[in-house]
C-alpha cells in the first residue's frame, strides 16, 4: 500500500521536474510575499508577537498558492480517470499527501530561513518547542490543504476558491501555531504549553481521519 | 394549523414583553425584569440575540447531519434539506453577528473587539460563506451535492477547536464567559423567573419559526424541481 | 484459467431529476462479449464507468466475482482494463515511462517481454521512447490498449474502441477482442456495427429509459 503511494509521489515529482510549474512560481511567491512585508515595515521595529503572526500569514498564503497543484494538475491534464483505474482512493490520497508534506516542509524551511535572516525579532529562545510546532503545524497544514485541494480540483474558479475554503478549516490550527510560536520566542517551557500542543496533535488526528473517510466520495466522480 | 396560531401568540408575546417590560432595581410586579450589573438596559437584547445565535448553530448541525445522510443515500432531497438549513443558518448567523455588534457598541464601546465568541461566530460566518462559494462554482447537481456535503462535514469537525482554543488566546468580554466577573453566568443566576420565562419562550418560538421556514424552504425547492422536470418533457 | 463473473443488479443512474437508465439486470461469465449500444448521450459511458467502479450508481449494485469470490471495491481496479476516448495518459512522459510508472503504481511487475509484444502488436514499438504529447490521436488510442492489457485484466471494458483508428488498427483491436474473450469478459460500448458484430449479446440502453 505505502509502496504504491510512494510511486504516485515519485510520478508527481518527476512530472513536476519536467514541467517545473509549481516550484519556480512558489519560490518566487515566497520571495515576493516576504519583500512586501519588509517594504511595508520599513525601519519600524516589529515586536515578536507580530513577527510570529506575519510568519504564519506568509506560510498560509504560500501553502494556498502551491498545495493545490497535487490534485489540480491531475484534473487539468485530464488524467483523473487514469489514476482512478490504477489505484485505490486511499493510495491516491496517501501519495498526494506525501507530495504536499514534502512541498510544505521545503517551502516552510525556506520561509523560516528568510525570516531568521531578515527579521531581528525572529529570535527563538526555545528551539525545541519551535521545531516541534513547525513539524506539527506543517503536518496539519498539509493534511487540510490536501483534502481541500481534492475538493476544489473538481470545482470551477479553483484559484480563488482554495484560500476561501481552506481558511476556516485551517484557522484553529494557525491560531494555535501562532500562539506556540510566540511561546517559543518567549522561551516558555514545555509544561506550560502542553494544552496548545495537544490541540495541534488532536487537530491533526481528527483531520487525517476525516480526510481518509471522505476522500472516497470526492474522488469517485 | 394550531401551531401556527401558537407561534403567532408566542412571537407577539416575546416581542411585546422583550421590548416593553421595564427593567427595575428590585422587581416586584410580574412584568418587571431585574437589573443585571454590567448589562443594564442592554440586557433586553438577550431575547433576540441569543435565539439567533442558537439557530445559527442548530442550522449548522442540521446541515452536517443531512450532509452525512446525503452521502449515504445519494438522495438529492437530503442535499436540498442541507442547503436550506445552511441558507437559514447564514441569515441567522448574520443577524446574531449584527445584533451582537450593536449591543457590543453600547456595552463595550466598540462594534468589534475579537472577543472569543465574536471570533467564533465570525469563523462560522466564514464557513457558511465558503460553503456557498463552493456550491456556486460547481455546475453538475450531483457533484455539487457531494462536494458541499463533504465540506460541511470537514468544517463541522473544526468548530469544536474554536471552543477549546479561543479562551486561551483572548480574554473574554462576553457575558457568561469564564473571564466575565461583572455579569457572570446570566442564564442561571442573574435572571429572575419572569425574565427566564420570556427568554425560554423566545428560544422556543424562534426554534419553531426556524423549522417552519426550513420545511417551507426545502419543500418549495423540491416542488420547483419537479415542476421544471414536468415542463421540460 | 480464471472464472470471472459480472453481476449487475437493479442498476439505475439519475442525474438530478433526469433518468439516464434504470433497473438494468445482467449477469455474465467469462468467455463472453457484451455490447452496449444506444444513441449519443444515452449513457453508454456512464454505464461502463459504473461497471468499472469509477462512478457510483444512484441505485443498485455491480458485483464482480473471481472464482466465486466477491472482489472488494478497494481491489477492483486490478481486475479491470479500460479503454475510452476520454481516458488520458500522462502526456509529459514517453509511452514506455507511462507503462513503467503505471505498473509501479499498480504494484505489479513490469513484464518487459509481454509489453514489448503488445507494443509491437499495436505498432508503437519504434516510438516507445517518444513523449506521448507528440503522438497522433490514433497512436494515443493504441497506447491505451496496452495500458488496458498490461496487467492482464479479467474484465476488459472498451468504450468506443475503434475511434480514431485506421483499418489496420481496427483489425488489431478485433483480434485482441477475439483472443481476450476466450478466457475473460469483454464489454464494448459502441454504435459502430463493425464493433458490435463481435458481441455475443447486445444491451440496448434505450430499453432502460423511464416508462
Amino acid at each position: 500500500m505505502f509502496q504504491k503511494s510512494y510511486n504516485i509521489f515519485i510520478k508527481d515529482i518527476k512530472s513536476e521536474l519536467r514541467t517545473r510549474y509549481a516550484i519556480n512560481a512558489l519560490v518566487m511567491f515566497i520571495l515576493v510575499a516576504i519583500s512586501v512585508i519588509l517594504f511595508s515595515i520599513g525601519n519600524e521595529k516589529v515586536n515578536s508577537d507580530l513577527t510570529a503572526g506575519l510568519y504564519w500569514v506568509v506560510i498560509f498564503f504560500s501553502a494556498m498558492s502551491g498545495l493545490s497543484r497535487a490534485f489540480v494538475a491531475e484534473e487539468e491534464k485530464g488524467t483523473n480517470l487514469t489514476l482512478q483505474l490504477i489505484a485505490s482512493p486511499d493510495t491516491v490520497f496517501t501519495g498526494k499527501l506525501i507530495f504536499n508534506l514534502i512541498l510544505t516542509f521545503f517551502m516552510n524551511i525556506v520561509i523560516t530561513f528568510l525570516y531568521s535572516a531578515f527579521f531581528e525579532s525572529f529570535y527563538i529562545k526555545n528551539p525545541a518547542l519551535f521545531i516541534l510546532t513547525f513539524v506539527l503545524g506543517n503536518i496539519g497544514l498539509a493534511i487540510s490543504s490536501t483534502i481541500i485541494a481534492s475538493i476544489i480540483a473538481k470545482a470551477g474558479a479553483k484559484g480563488t476558491l482554495y484560500p476561501v475554503l481552506s481558511f476556516p478549516i485551517l484557522l484553529p490550527l494557525i491560531l494555535t501555531c501562532v500562539q506556540l510560536t510566540i511561546f517559543s520566542f518567549d522561551g516558555t517551557n514545555f509544561e506550560s504549553v502542553f494544552y496548545e500542543l495537544s490541540i495541534v496533535v488532536s487537530y491533526n488526528i481528527i483531520m487525517i481521519t476525516v480526510s481518509y473517510l471522505l476522500f472516497d466520495f470526492i474522488w469517485k466522480d | 394549523m394550531y401551531w401556527k396560531i401558537i407561534l403567532f401568540v408566542l412571537m407577539t408575546f416575546v416581542s411585546i414583553a422583550g421590548i416593553a417590560f421595564p427593567i427595575v432595581e428590585k422587581p416586584s410586579a410580574w412584568y418587571e425584569f431585574p437589573f443585571i450589573p454590567g448589562l443594564e438596559e442592554n440586557a433586553k437584547i438577550i431575547f433576540f440575540h441569543v435565539p439567533t445565535a442558537w439557530l445559527a448553530v442548530i442550522a449548522f448541525l442540521m446541515a452536517f447531519l443531512y450532509s452525512i445522510k446525503y452521502l449515504r443515500s445519494k438522495n438529492i432531497n437530503d442535499d436540498i434539506k442541507a442547503y436550506v438549513a445552511n441558507q437559514l443558518g447564514i441569515i441567522f448567523c448574520i443577524l446574531a453577528t449584527v445584533t451582537g455588534a450593536v449591543w457590543a457598541r453600547f456595552a463595550w464601546g466598540a462594534f468589534w473587539s475579537w472577543d472569543p465568541r465574536q471570533t467564533s461566530i465570525f469563523a462560522l460566518l466564514l464557513i457558511y460563506g465558503a460553503w456557498f462559494a463552493l456550491r456556486s462554482s460547481i455546475e453538475s447537481e450531483e457533484k455539487r451535492a457531494t462536494l458541499s456535503s463533504v465540506y460541511s462535514i470537514i468544517a463541522f469537525f473544526t468548530v469544536p477547536f474554536f471552543i477549546f482554543i479561543m479562551p486561551r488566546i483572548m480574554t473574554g468580554l462576553h457575558p457568561g464567559s469564564a473571564d466575565d466577573e461583572t455579569s457572570g453566568p446570566i442564564v442561571n443566576f442573574k435572571m429572575n423567573e419572569n425574565m427566564l420565562l420570556v427568554f425560554f419562550i423566545s428560544l422556543i418560538a424562534f426554534t419553531i419559526l426556524y423549522f417552519w421556514m426550513w420545511n417551507l424552504g426545502y419543500k418549495s425547492i423540491i416542488y420547483k424541481d419537479k415542476l421544471n422536470k414536468k415542463l421540460l418533457r | 484459467m480464471s472464472n470471472y463473473k459480472l453481476e449487475i443488479k437493479n442498476l439505475s443512474k439519475i442525474f438530478g431529476q433526469r433518468i439516464i437508465f434504470q433497473n438494468i439486470n445482467y449477469s455474465i461469465h467469462s468467455n463472453f462479449v457484451l455490447g452496449i449500444s444506444g444513441s449519443n448521450g444515452s449513457g453508454k459511458s456512464t454505464l461502463v464507468k459504473i461497471i468499472a467502479g469509477v462512478l457510483s450508481p444512484t441505485k443498485g449494485h455491480v458485483n464482480h466475482f473471481v472464482n466465486g469470490e466477491k472482489i472488494d471495491y478497494e481491489k477492483l481496479f486490478n481486475f479491470i482494463g479500460f479503454v475510452s476516448p476520454y481516458l488520458i495518459l500522462y502526456e509529459e512522459f514517453s509511452a514506455e515511462e507511462n507503462l513503467k510508472i503505471i505498473s509501479k503504481i499498480r504494484g505489479i511487475k513490469y513484464e518487459a517481454e509481454y509489453i514489448k509484444e503488445l507494443l509491437a502488436k499495436m505498432n508503437l514499438y519504434s516510438r516507445r521512447k517518444d513523449i506521448v504529447k507528440t503522438y497522433s490521436s490514433g497512436m494515443k488510442q493504441r497506447l491505451k490498449f496496452i495500458f488496458a492489457l498490461m496487467h492482464r485484466p479479467n474484465l476488459l471494458i472498451l468504450d468506443e474502441p475503434t475511434s480514431n483508428l485506421d483499418n489496420e488498427g481496427k483489425e488489431s483491436v478485433y483480434s485482441i477482442i477475439k483472443d481476450y474473450s476466450l478466457k475473460n469478459i469483454v464489454i464494448i460500448a459502441s454504435n459502430e456495427e463493425q464493433d458490435l458484430a463481435h458481441c455475443n449479446e447486445i444491451l440496448f440502453l434505450e430499453k432502460y429509459k423511464s416508462q
